[in-house]
């Protein structure tokens, strides 16, 4: 027994050993996860993870930090914090009422890009010790600026080109999603919002000076709609759609109903492309008595309409209602973009981008990099696939379409030797009597598509002689840079 | 001036724990004792280096001439703690003393920080703790009797646990305590102690089929009795114990594969049965689509420890009221917050290192009996400290326990330092041994006897 004993001195219950040895590194390898895990948290999640508005602590860091400025793509100061001699800090927007919308203004509340990137502007990435002496010293850091994709050449331009009238103007590149310029009118002057809030917030419901009309802007689509129908005919009719033929007399009647095309041109013999690029309201009309109603709500649905959109600043979402039991009237409205259908500028700005890019629709952003105050990169934003509209052989069967619209029909405005365009054309009845809005999707040029406009003119008249203008200096200066 | 001290302290604090964390590993790594005294002697300068300067900083933040008094009791609390032990049992493990300490002063720190009130009844219970749990290291070498009777420890476990069952109060869900005399009593903390001696006594017997199936019975009416209290937490902590335990007695893979078969299929289970489960792991699964509601918890912790990233807000520069039970479950997220991630993360290692502290005395035992204790006590401590922090950094979903010796809780306080007390006692009688190496001690007794 008491041999036994010495032996097991020596080597104290072999198994049982092993059983803790490898419990104690099992814990240790999962202690060792859990503490990778943390780490990938703090080091690479984290920023996204409080960035949200249920972080009562980022208002916390308002107070000890100077908000750092928000630039135009080449650098232009689109938003700054200037510290006054009394100490008290102002927010100015050297550009005014310029930008007012897709740059929003910081008090009272927070709307535009201050709000969508007030982690950033609000969060320091100086250099350590620079920090740890601002602290000692009870200075304020500086918070990080924000570099935006806005392109300073072409939001003047939009700027200038909308003149007095109300409306949007929103330009993107198709292929990555980046936003060139975004302008809505009438505007307000960031640097007054506090003193002129209340006229700002109550005034003239008409005038809506704070909604971003290119976002929050719901308007009937018009013509612009006639994208969508002929997708949807298209899919209906594969490989033969351009069989379908339509004598057009300046009003299409069915039954005791009329419908009319625009100033009741007559269109005469029209086959489908035709009907697309002059616009034909009868054609459409007609063609839109035999389509699948149920089908078009999907497709319609699928383009983003009663569906969250991919924006990180405030939105509508487009209103699409028509469905399988809709009456004539009803559908010959619909398909031609009138009727109860709403659509933002944005969304349409987004439908047009998937064409123009082979059906896949890119996330549209506003931040290109964040920097810190001593202009090193912090996080640059890479584009991101936000998903597939429609097939690539779908997406270059509309191109087609639209680039006819160009040389053929509507959209003569942007015709030019310069290089080729592609569009959509459209006027929308809003309220009897009044003149219509006017319409402009398109993008330039068809080949390799570099940038797709978005314009809006209220009640501006026709699509083709107001709006397309204005999408042909953007198409211009961008172009011919 | 102020704002200089606050600021130079913040870093400091961070520097000082990385110091102290990387003394614990360095102990380990030492084979000669001088070297291993040296690492502990430079692991006491940083804890107090680092307690003077929270200290500082509670100071400056809120000049109140009774938190200074505060800091200076619980300095004196420290110093006596470490003497005494040194003095009384010259063979203790001199790095669980200082990380019981380092452990207890972030939670004094932190506690301040949120809730003066509660951080001082807190020191009141740990200071009563010490000194009512000082003889347990030495009861622990020299009654050879607590292996007699394990059914004891077993049936009065299970009584107490039915007994909450029956009697207790519940709070977020669970029932968790029982009001004796006014204190508000919370018996699943000792009843952990209990367990692991009924379990120890056990398999020291013997490991036969029937005894094995006897004990796993009444381990099982532990477990089930927890999950009907609604304690799913403890019952989890109680069931890996269980199986470990019985892994290391038996060193059976077959019986670890059923076990581990049985929890995964009661874990699948869980969720239908308790809605707060599902709601969990809901959370887990995505705390930001619902922030207001079932996320709001998880997310609040996320908001904090993100918010405070690496190095930390500063101690009440952060908002860690915002977490809800940010005083017990929560602390984590606290510390992390104010003192900085990477003071969470030491924090989370020291915990780690007195783990394995556990798991050397454990290897180094011989009797059965002794080992089983050492090893199921590690195992219930570890087990807990994952549940914990995993749950508040979201690694695993949240469970509902807390941080031995950071969270607030006397119950929590008391049974921790029974635990160490435990330990200690088992360190000193293997150094004992050591010591005496020809002297035949009474637990040779045990050990010849387990080989049976």
């Amino acid at each position: 027994m008491k041999k036994g004993s010495q032996l097991k001195k020596a080597k104290p219950n072999p198994k049982a050993n092993r059983g803790i040895l490898l419990f104690s590194y099992a814990v240790v390898a999962l202690f060792l996860c859990l503490s990778a895990y943390f780490g990938y948290f703090l080091e690479v999640r984290s920023e996204d993870a409080i960035n949200n508005p249920y972080n009562a602590r980022i208002a916390g860091m308002e107070n000890r930090m100077l908000r750092g400025k928000l630039l135009a793509d080449d650098g232009t100061i689109l938003a700054q914090t200037t510290v006054l001699v009394d100490g008290t800090e102002m927010r100015e927007y050297p550009y005014g009422d310029m930008f007012a919308h897709v740059v929003g203004y910081a008090s009272p509340g927070k709307t535009g890009l201050e709000a969508s990137a007030n982690f950033y502007l609000l969060n320091s990435h100086a250099n350590l010790l620079e920090k740890a002496a601002n602290e000692l010293s009870d200075r304020k850091n500086a918070g990080d600026n924000v570099v935006t994709t806005l392109n300073m050449r072409l939001q003047t331009i939009a700027y200038e080109a909308l003149g007095n009238r109300r409306g949007a103007v929103v330009a993107m590149e198709p292929d990555t999603g980046k936003i060139l310029a975004m302008v809505s009118k009438p505007a307000f002057d960031p640097n007054e919002t506090v003193e002129k809030w209340e006229e700002l917030s109550g005034g003239d419901s008409s005038e809506a000076r704070l909604l971003n009309r290119a976002t929050q802007g719901l308007y009937p689509p018009g013509s612009t709609f006639k994208i969508v129908t002929a997708l949807e005919y298209m899919r209906e009719h594969q490989g033969v759609y351009n069989a379908y033929r339509f004598d057009c007399g300046g009003i299409f009647a069915y039954e005791n109903l009329k419908i009319q095309c625009y100033h009741k041109t007559a269109h005469g013999d029209q086959n489908f492309t035709e009907a697309f690029a002059n616009s034909c309201n009868g054609a459409f009309a007609e063609l839109g008595l035999t389509m699948d109603l149920g089908a078009l709500k999907n497709l319609a649905e699928q383009l983003l309409f009663n569906r969250e959109q991919p924006l990180s600043i405030p939105y509508a979402k487009s209103i699409y209602r028509m469905g399988d039991d809709a009456g004539e009237w009803e559908i010959f409205q619909t398909v031609i973009g009138q009727g109860s259908t709403l659509m933002t500028p944005m969304h349409n700005l987004m439908l047009t981008a998937a064409i123009a890019n082979g059906g896949i629709l890119m996330e549209p952003y506003l931040i290109d990099h964040v920097e810190n105050s001593g202009g090193q990169m912090v996080r640059r934003f890479t584009p991101r696939v936000y998903g597939e509209l429609m097939v690539a052989n779908e997406a270059s069967a509309l191109t087609e379409l639209l680039t006819d619209v160009v040389n053929e029909g509507t959209g003569s405005a942007v015709r030019t030797d310069a290089y080729q365009a592609a569009g959509k054309t459209g006027s929308a009845e809003f309220e009897s009597g009044k003149e219509t809005h006017a319409w402009f999707v398109g993008f330039a040029p068809v080949e390799k598509p570099r940038i797709v406009v978005c314009v809006i003119v209220e009640e501006g008249g026709s699509g083709g002689s107001v709006a397309a203008p204005i999408a042909r200096e953007l198409f211009d200066a961008y172009l011919g840079e | 001036m102020t704002n200089l001290v606050v600021g130079i302290s913040r870093y400091l604090i961070i520097l000082l724990i990385a110091v102290y964390t990387y003394y614990n590993f360095r102990f380990f790594a030492r084979k000669d004792e001088a070297g291993k005294k040296q690492a502990c002697r430079r692991q006491l300068i940083c804890l107090f280096m680092l307690h003077f300067l929270a200290g500082l900083v509670v100071y400056a933040n809120t000049e109140s001439a009774e938190l200074a008094a505060f800091y200076g009791a619980q300095a004196a609390f420290f110093v006596c703690y470490i003497y005494l032990y040194r003095v009384f049992y010259r063979n203790s493990s001199r790095i669980l003393v200082n990380n019981t300490c380092m452990l207890l002063a972030t939670s004094f720190m932190i506690l301040t920080r949120l809730n003066p009130d509660r951080a001082m009844r807190q020191f009141l219970i740990v200071a009563v703790s010490a000194v009512v749990t000082w003889p347990v290291p030495f009861i622990i070498g020299r009654v050879w009797q607590l292996a007699k009777y394990p059914l004891v420890f077993g049936f009065v476990g299970l009584a107490s646990l039915a007994l909450v069952l029956a009697e207790g109060k519940s709070s977020y869900g669970a029932q968790l305590s029982l009001s004796v005399v006014g204190f508000s009593l919370q018996p699943s903390e000792f009843v952990k102690i209990t367990f692991v001696f009924f379990v120890a006594g056990m398999f020291y017997r013997s490991v036969s089929l029937k005894t094995v199936a006897q004990t796993t019975a009444l381990a099982a009416a532990h477990v089930l009795v927890l999950a009907a209290s609604r304690d799913l937490g403890s019952a989890l902590i109680f069931f890996i114990a269980y199986g470990m335990m019985l892994f290391v007695a038996t060193n059976d893979w077959r019986l670890l594969g059923l076990g581990a078969a049985g929890g995964t299929a009661a874990a699948c289970m869980a969720p239908r049965f308790f809605p707060h489960v599902q709601r969990r792991i809901a959370a887990w699964k995505d705390p930001w689509t619902d922030v207001a509601d079932t996320g709001y918890q998880a997310a609040q912790a996320l908001f904090a420890i993100g918010t405070g990233g690496w190095l930390g807000a500063g101690l009440y520069a952060g908002m860690p009221e915002k977490i809800p039970v940010v005083d017990k479950d929560f602390v984590f997220a606290a510390v992390s917050e104010e003192l900085g991630g990477v003071y969470a993360l030491c924090l989370l290692f020291i915990c780690l290192g007195c783990f394995l502290q556990f798991m050397m005395i454990a290897m180094s035992l011989q009797a059965m009996f002794y080992k089983l204790i050492a090893f199921g006590l590690g195992t219930i401590y570890i087990t807990q400290v994952f549940l914990t922090i995993g749950g508040v950094v979201k690694f695993i979903p949240l469970t509902g326990v807390t941080l031995p010796f950071v969270s607030y809780g006397g119950s929590s306080a008391m049974s921790t330092f029974l635990v160490f007390g435990i330990i200690q006692g088992l360190y000193i009688l293997k150094r004992g041994e050591e010591d005496a190496h020809e002297e035949r001690q009474p637990v040779e007794e045990g050990k010849t006897e387990s080989e049976g």
